[in-house]
């Protein structure tokens, strides 16, 4: 793998090597010094030109972990606000010699775009509405480290679809991992044609709850209100958020998940978001091994397939 | 006399095709006789090809004043020259734009050495900004014909009544109409779209824009020209019912005209899947079943025009991303060979298309789109119709290269083309 784009140009073979490698690196997680040397001397830039914490802080810990050189580029603190273009900025980072570039944009399609600027590897930290295939990785291992696989396994995302790089990618990877996938969502926050979508489309969210594996609620942002795509956060709770009450529907084995940061109390009750069922705080730490994963399969020795451990990469944690 | 005998083609206008030579003059800018053997102080040599009248662009951005870094008219003159133009009509697209006599004044001062006539089109509003009425009159004195805020077409139906009214009323000092033409956009409806809405904005997360955003805008134009008995010229169709809305006018018997671009025949919005700003336009691509919906619409006359709707930009402004990139292409120099490639029509239709019909539209069928006699100017368009080619933006005249035509293979090009019974283009080279 040169690059990880979009969920889209990998197979279902593909995405369980990720997470086989994943597995390995999450053991390292759990060792007393938790960094392995294998991407020492690589170096990685995350070029944040969107705000983000929670990935960037990901992608940080990650690369370090792995023992590479890590530079932080974020949109607020650069150039960008001087008026460079994303070309230039992309050929700065490059002639510097740099391994890879971790880049997120308000804008669908820039990471397959800089390609052109650059040789680095380019790996997808979200790109506008479009992909956040790092994302679709961590919960699909969460749902495999829960489950043991996801095939067969019914999963709603419910929310705001159309404008979701979340769900765009986790549609495609849990599908291509044997999931069945239903969108929920009032017809405002649902693409306009999703032919092609390996899921089907459900509006009564109550109708679903008690058959589902997993219950994946995504982030409602403030500004759908404005654009008078749903009325008021109250209703939006009402129709569509995961109350105490619609928790109560869901399968006592079932997963509850959001890619955070929550909205306590729109999309999802406070006391849910505490529930047992909840695996938020396990999606994050996923992100850990997962974003290890990937890093080491663009940036290391060989084809991720031919390691099977990180160790085999030589040196001693 | 500085005459120029074109020898050995065929003659192509509205009396039929038939094998002539033409013997035009530079000092009187007329044919001086069509007949054979001729000879005059130069010679070309037009075997093989077809001799038309000069084709007549209704709509190219040429972004001087403002943005000279992407076109001026100097450059822009010169890539129309090489695709056979003798007129084009320059869109209010610059800044400032042509809603004063002064900007008007300005870019008739540009073209002055031209290769081509450049004809100004003036705002329908000031500063297009939909509010204000632009000095039509004043305007219409300069010569200006056509009248649009281009794609940022007039929103308030109450506006465009008044406009449409006081155009109707403006006499010309040639007697010819003014009208005004609308790009077909509701904006409460297009938001901020960036491409087609469907299969591929949903899929690669992009912000659509409904066809129904034209389609309504251009239903109430239909209505508004009934309203008013005024003419309106429809700019940039490209879906099927718009096609489908302007044919039942048409059929209606109102006074409604009709432009497309090669574009919208040819490309559907699956060529935005790499995200390459080179293929965002306004309209956006459509769908397979638009592209052949436009097909039929100039098979059967309801559409009356193919414009370039060139566009050029900065390389800089089409390397930002798509949603942030400029709508727009580059098409003087492209289109008519995409036509002649992409279209199943003969080639008396197509120069119809390119040439004759956009003339009458835009007012200047006194010195454009002419049957070729002798007395009449010397405009030509010189076609050779087998000629291959691959499109290549960084080979155009123009100072912008942003083609979403790049690395096609087209077949037809103009190999000279007269302008003012000056040779302006000599086997596919301009003269300055």
């Amino acid at each position: 793998m040169k690059h990880l784009l979009s969920i889209d140009d990998l197979t279902g073979d593909q995405l369980h090597d990720v997470l086989d490698l994943a597995s390995n690196f999450a053991d390292v997680q759990a060792r007393e010094v938790r960094k392995v040397p294998a991407l020492r001397g690589k170096t990685i830039v995350l070029a944040f030109f969107e705000d983000s914490t929670r990935t960037r802080t990901s992608f940080d810990l990650a690369a370090r972990r792995l023992s590479a050189d890590v530079i932080n580029f974020s949109a607020g603190s650069s150039s960008l606000k001087k008026g460079e273009s994303l070309r230039d900025t992309i050929e700065t980072i490059t002639a510097m010699g740099v391994d890879a570039i971790v880049i997120r944009h308000a804008s669908s399609g820039v990471p397959s775009t800089i390609r052109q600027w650059t040789d680095a590897a380019v790996v997808n930290a979200g790109d506008g509405w479009h992909q956040h295939p790092t994302q679709a990785l961590l919960d699909s291992f969460t749902i495999r480290e829960h489950f043991g696989s996801l095939a067969g396994k019914r999963i709603a995302l419910c929310g705001d679809i159309v404008h979701s790089r979340v769900a765009r990618s986790n549609v495609a990877a849990f599908s291509k991992l044997g999931a069945e996938v239903v969108l929920i969502a009032p017809r405002t926050l649902l693409p306009s044609n999703i032919d092609g979508w390996d899921a089907t489309i459900e509006t009564d969210l109550d109708a679903v709850l008690p058959d589902l594996d997993v219950a994946y609620f995504l982030r409602i942002q403030k500004e759908r209100m404005a654009e008078s795509l749903i009325p008021s956060e109250r209703e939006y709770r009402a129709r569509y958020g995961l109350t105490t009450e619609r928790a109560a529907m869901l399968s006592p084995e079932a997963l509850i998940m959001h890619p955070g940061p929550m909205n306590r109390g729109i999309e999802i009750d406070p006391e849910v978001a505490d529930d047992k069922r909840a695996v938020v705080l396990n999606q994050v730490a996923n992100g850990i091994p997962v974003r290890m994963a990937i890093l080491f399969s663009v940036l290391g020795p060989g084809q991720f397939d031919e390691v099977d451990s990180p160790r085999a990469s030589g040196g001693q944690p | 006399m500085t005459t120029t005998a074109i020898i050995g083609g065929r003659i192509l206008d509205q009396n039929g095709e038939r094998s002539s030579d033409l013997l035009v003059d530079a000092d009187s800018g007329l044919i001086v006789e069509i007949g054979s053997g001729l000879t005059g102080d130069t010679t070309i040599d037009a075997t093989g090809c077809v001799v038309a009248s000069g084709l007549v662009d209704l709509h190219a951005q040429l972004r001087q004043p403002g943005d000279e870094a992407a076109e001026t008219i100097k450059t822009a003159s010169r890539a129309a020259a090489l695709g056979g133009y003798s007129a084009v009509v320059a869109m209010p697209t610059s800044d400032p734009c042509a809603d004063n006599p002064s900007v008007v004044k300005d870019i008739l001062a540009l073209a002055a050495d031209a290769l081509c006539e450049i004809v100004p089109a003036g705002t329908i509003s000031v500063g297009r900004a939909g509010e204000e009425l632009a000095p039509l009159g004043e305007l219409a004195d300069l010569g200006v014909r056509i009248f649009s805020d281009v794609d940022h077409c007039v929103q308030n139906a109450g506006f465009l009544r008044r406009a449409l009214e006081y155009a109707g009323s403006i006499r010309t000092n040639d007697s010819t109409s003014i009208v005004l033409a609308q790009h077909g956009d509701d904006e409460n409806l297009s938001l901020d779209g960036v491409m087609h809405e469907g299969v591929w904005s949903s899929r690669l997360g992009l912000a659509g824009v409904p066809p129904e955003a034209e389609e309504l805008m251009i239903m109430r134009d239909v209505a508004l020209s009934r309203l008013t008995g005024v003419h309106i010229h429809m700019q940039r169709v490209s879906t099927a019912r718009s096609v489908e809305i302007i044919r039942a006018a048409k059929h209606e018997g109102l006074s409604i005209t009709a432009e497309v671009t090669p574009h919208h025949f040819t490309l559907t919005d699956e060529a935005c899947a790499t995200y390459d700003p080179s293929f965002k336009v306004s309209p956006p691509l459509r769908t397979a079943a638009d592209v052949q919906a436009i097909r039929d619409g100039l098979a059967d006359g309801t559409i009356d025009a193919i414009v370039t709707d060139h566009a050029p930009h900065a390389p800089d402004a089409k390397e930002r991303p798509f949603d942030q990139a400029p709508s727009g292409s580059l098409g003087l120099q492209t289109s008519l060979a995409v036509a002649m490639t992409e279209l199943e029509l003969p080639l008396d239709e197509l120069v119809a298309l390119f040439s004759w019909r956009p003339a009458q539209i835009s007012g200047l069928a006194a010195r454009h789109g002419r049957t070729l006699d002798a007395g009449a100017p010397a405009n030509l368009a010189v076609i050779d119709p087998h000629h291959e080619w691959t499109v290549d933006g960084n080979a155009f005249a123009s100072r912008a290269t942003n083609t979403l035509f790049n690395g096609r293979a087209l077949t037809g090009k103009v190999r000279h083309t007269i302008y003012e019974g000056n040779v302006v283009v000599h086997n596919f080279e301009a003269v300055r």
